[in-house]
């Protein structure tokens, strides 16, 4: 009766025999050649994956409730983008229009777009707020005032939120499925390279701007500095 | 093809290799950190526009001007009113954790009926037609059979155009049974009509006084308007002011006063004609006012020279003499000297005698109705109804006088004796045969609340109009719910003490949350539905109506400012304060004599069986009225009062060695009224021989997190009826505490 260790050897003489058997080549050749090959194809996968595929399945697209054209609008108003999209008394942004602004021109219908009457019937009749995806949306803990960028800063709007104001179609909004923001804080090219100003709004791009126009490095409002100029 | 080792590992390397390559690793790791600092289920305020509203706090007695400040349509932070006689600009912790209680889990949403058994908190939500009709049918019936008086109608205050509503809804009906909350209030209004002849609401000029003496009224515990009087009692830390606090325990008013003198419990009134005796003796005392504006001093001067030598009162007080006579000589050297009484908070009414004795005091040194002293407001009378139409029902039923006693031979000069009705329940004496609660909370607020659970038990038919399921709440049989202080327009008339004759304008901040009615509405849209005189009596379309007409050219400013004061207001000089028979201050008067004289109050039980006393204290991080504490004020507490559900009871370390109880121990303490597990704190500012516990815990109603922590004291307690004015002047217990 043999031992399993015995067993083990004889099933490895075997082996080896019919190996050599088989395949009458160098091994020293054969291991170099596979381990390049499959260096290349391990490298090339990833490429694939991290540039094609990880893009894809990190966000989704998520419908806005119904189009909205800024071109339109533009023309119509006086103030421009403040027309709409307006200071408060008390210096703070109103942000995106409530349903209630949208309704002092809106009562009626305007026009006869498939998109005015979706508007016109799911909000304006049911006094429903217009559930935007917001594409400029920051965390939470991020202190912005736009009070201190557009009316003492004298920034236009154009160098963070590009041409929006002039787009007959909304872009379409893609949703990080982790941080759950929209595609364009990141930017749309997924290597972070920006072309415009406004193609990303990340730490870094606020911190840059801030750096090259020598922005005093202290909140307005909370006079306190570093980390704190913004996040609070 | 077989893959060897070395070939899978070179394909991990590659792929490492060209991971690296591609965003992906720091995409992924920028992402993981934003989405852990944004956890989808952390509550992330919505953005709107900031807006203020101006309003009145009316969720204690104190009535303090408010500033909510508002984004959109959501109240986020409530801040005092700038500007605003009393709290100016400051506020309690109560009331900056209301909105807790706004948009909390304990408000009822909507009109309930009983379904399971009273007190078991089965309830169906039905609608308010259905609601007002049942009300109606059961009010009808009461007066078909000709019992309107024992409709019974229990409120938290008596002023206001509210409460005059239901009170005029009550007379209508039949029913002289209208009662609001009892505290020190009562008494001090009856030892100002006695012996100044006025109905007139008791105020303090406590800022301008130079010498406050306090017969343990918490002046920063929560006595009357809390913020006031601590604002005030800052004011004169500043002016170099003497706070003289007589207390038994150390409260922390005691602690913050110049002057803290221990005195035996329940003994302050003859403390108080202790301190008569040598201003007296040593003719300290006003003269021109003694002279020329008092009536029966002579008596007076005879009884406290005879009775209360510092000697004699030191047997009884426990205060060495040394100590009373230079306090009578400080309090009467001083030029603004104010003797105020009604113990901590003032919740319990407290003996008349004791309030006569301390009000004598501002009397000898004549600071009655002057800068620093005791003021005597007249109640306000902005409300100008017609006479309420009676029919014969009606006639009949208020003729029949109150249930409980008050304006009766034994106490002819009483208005509300609450107190008095749990024991005339139970011994058949009171019928009542609906009973309407608004803003008061007896089951957990009354003293010995499991006799009064169960005098409620007897009542037929229990309406509550609360805006949240408090205790009393619990053992209606239909609630009415009410809007909250935050969701309605209401007068409150100047807060408590307060020296200046002022309306504050309760509105609403934001649009009702749940499914409620303003009560002024219920009551007028019961009266409509009753008919007859009691809907002519309560002809108003609806409350809003009603206050705008009734406040006429005061609303404007009113709505603007938020408060109206009385500008012209002057306080009647001594010529022409007093409406007694002699048209002067009386020390006595045939009323004041038929009382019994300054005995100290009895408590119940003996003293071989329970050798402790048990004093109730008053504290500002716990609302002990007919509101429970939002659950940010039950984090406040120390963990020496509560921890977890346990409430502590405090005791003197000596005591508490003499019994074998270490800090912390569990202990069982028995009253003649019930008897609890506590745990025992040691403190060394309790004499020995006496604990204490705070009111306001031991909740069984509201919300999860306030609800069955720490013991309610008031179930300890008994009432102790006064033989003077039939109140409740119970200011402690006997006890014992024995291991657990």
């Amino acid at each position: 009766m043999s031992t399993s260790d015995d067993q083990s050897k004889e099933s490895q003489e075997v082996a080896a025999t019919e190996k050599t058997d088989l395949e009458p080549i160098e091994p020293g050749q054969s291991s170099v050649g596979h381990v390049v090959l499959f260096f290349i194809v391990g490298f090339v996968a990833s490429l694939v994956l991290g540039w094609v595929i990880f893009p894809k399945l990190l966000y989704s697209t998520k419908p806005q409730p119904f189009n909205y054209s800024h071109a339109i609008h533009n023309e119509l108003v006086d103030e421009g983008c403040e027309s709409c999209h307006y200071f408060r008394e008390d210096g703070s942004f109103s942000g995106i229009p409530s349903l209630e602004s949208c309704v002092e021109c809106h009562e009626e219908m305007q026009g006869d777009s498939e998109d005015e009457a979706i508007f016109m019937e799911e909000y304006v009749a049911k006094d429903r707020e217009i559930p935007w995806h917001v594409y400029s949306r920051q965390p939470d803990c991020v202190f912005f005032s736009h009070a201190a960028h557009v009316k003492m800063g004298k920034m236009d709007c154009v160098t963070c939120h590009g041409h929006i104001g002039e787009s007959d179609q909304l872009p379409t909004y893609k949703e990080n499925r982790i941080s759950t923001y929209s595609i364009d804080i990141w930017g749309r090219n997924i290597s972070g390279i920006k072309r415009n100003s406004w193609d990303r709004m990340k730490m870094n791009d606020c911190a840059n701007c801030h750096r090259e126009n020598g922005v005093n490095q202290r909140s307005v409002q909370t006079r306190k500095g570093g980390c704190f100029v913004c996040h609070n | 093809m077989k893959i060897a080792r070395r070939s899978f590992l070179s394909f991990l390397i590659g792929g490492a290799a060209g991971t690296a390559l591609t965003p992906l690793p720091w995409k992924l790791t920028d992402d993981l950190s934003i989405w852990s600092q944004n956890w989808p289920w952390t509550p992330v305020p919505p953005k709107g526009a900031a807006n203020q509203v101006n309003s009145v706090c009316s969720l204690c007695p104190g009535g303090c001007g408010i500033t909510v400040r508002k984004i959109d349509e959501r109240a986020v932070k409530i801040e005092g009113m700038d500007g605003y006689p009393g709290n100016d600009g400051s506020l309690c912790t109560l009331c900056l954790a209301g909105l807790q209680l706004l948009y909390g889990p304990s408000r009822v949403q909507a009109p309930m009926k009983r379904v399971g058994k009273r007190g078991e908190g089965r309830w169906q939500k039905i609608s308010w037609e259905q609601a007002l009709e049942e009300v109606t049918a059961k009010l009808s019936d009461l007066r078909a059979a000709d019992a309107p008086e024992t409709l019974v109608a229990l409120l938290g205050s008596d002023r206001g155009t509210v409460p005059q509503l239901f009170n005029r809804f009550l007379t209508a009906y039949g029913s002289p049974n209208f009662f609001r909350t009892p505290s020190i209030q009562d008494t001090y209004e009856l030892a100002l009509f006695l012996m100044h002849g006025t109905r007139s609401m008791a105020s303090f000029d406590i800022e301008n006084s130079d010498f406050v003496l306090s017969f343990g009224s918490g002046m920063i515990d929560g006595w009357g308007s809390s913020v006031r009087m601590f604002k005030a009692k800052s004011k004169l830390r500043d002016a170099n002011a003497t706070v003289c606090q007589i207390e038994t325990r150390l409260s922390n008013t005691a602690a913050k006063s110049d002057k803290w003198v221990s005195i035996n419990p329940g003994t302050e009134a003859a403390l108080a004609l202790g301190l008569a005796h040598v201003i007296i003796k040593e003719a300290r005392y006003n003269q021109d006012f003694i002279t020329n504006y008092t009536n029966g001093f002579n008596k007076f001067q005879q009884l406290v020279l005879e009775q209360y030598s510092p000697s004699n009162v030191t047997m009884v007080t426990g205060i060495d003499p040394e100590t009373i006579t230079s306090l009578a000589r400080s309090f009467a050297s001083a030029r603004h000297p104010l003797a105020i009484c009604g113990r901590g908070q003032g919740a319990t009414p407290g003996s008349l005698n004791e309030f006569i004795a301390v009000h004598a005091l501002n009397a000898l040194v004549g600071n009655i109705n002057q800068k620093g002293g005791i003021w005597a407001m007249p109640e306000p009378d902005y409300i100008e109804w017609p006479d309420v139409p009676m029919d014969a029902v009606a006639a009949n039923g208020m003729q029949k006088g109150r249930m409980d006693g008050a304006g009766s031979q034994n106490f002819p000069h009483s208005r509300y004796l609450l107190n008095r009705l749990p024991d005339m329940i139970h011994s058949g004496e009171a019928t009542i045969g609906a009973l309407m609660v608004i803003g008061s909370n007896p089951v957990h607020t009354l003293p010995d609340t499991p006799k009064v659970q169960t005098a409620l038990d007897k009542i037929p038919y229990i309406v509550s109009l609360s805006s949240f399921m408090d205790e009393t709440t619990q053992m209606a049989d239909i609630i009415l719910p009410n809007h909250t202080n935050f969701e309605r327009y209401q007068d409150v008339p100047a807060p408590e003490g307060l020296p200046q004759p002022i309306i504050g304008l309760s509105q609403p901040i934001v649009e009702p949350q749940f499914n409620t009615r303003h009560a002024g509405d219920i009551i007028i849209q019961l009266a409509q539905s009753l008919g007859g005189n009691v809907a002519e009596a309560l002809a108003w379309g609806d409350y809003e109506t009603c206050l705008q007409e009734t406040l006429g050219d005061k609303w404007d400013m009113l709505s603007e400012q938020g408060f109206w004061v009385d500008e012209s207001f002057n306080i009647g000089a001594w010529g022409e304060a007093f409406e007694t028979d002699s048209g002067k201050f009386e020390f006595t008067n045939a009323a004041i004599n038929r009382l019994p004289l300054f005995n100290p109050i009895n408590l119940d039980g003996s003293s071989s069986e329970y050798p402790l006393v048990l004093l109730p204290y008053d504290s500002m991080r716990i609302s002990a009225g007919h509101i429970g504490n939002p659950a940010f004020l039950m984090k406040t507490i120390e963990d020496t009062v509560l921890k977890g559900n346990s409430g502590f009871v405090e005791i003197n370390p000596q005591t508490a060695a003499s019994l074998g109880l270490a800090q912390g121990a569990k202990a069982i303490i028995s009253t003649p009224t019930g008897s609890a597990e506590v745990r025992v704190h040691h403190f060394d500012g309790i004499m020995p021989g006496v604990i204490a516990m705070p009111r306001g815990l031991g909740r069984t109603a509201f919300d999860k997190y306030v609800a069955h922590k720490g013991i309610n004291v008031n179930g300890l307690i008994g009432a102790v009826e006064d033989p003077a004015s039939g109140l409740d002047a119970a200011w402690g217990t006997r006890a014992s505490l024995t291991k657990a």
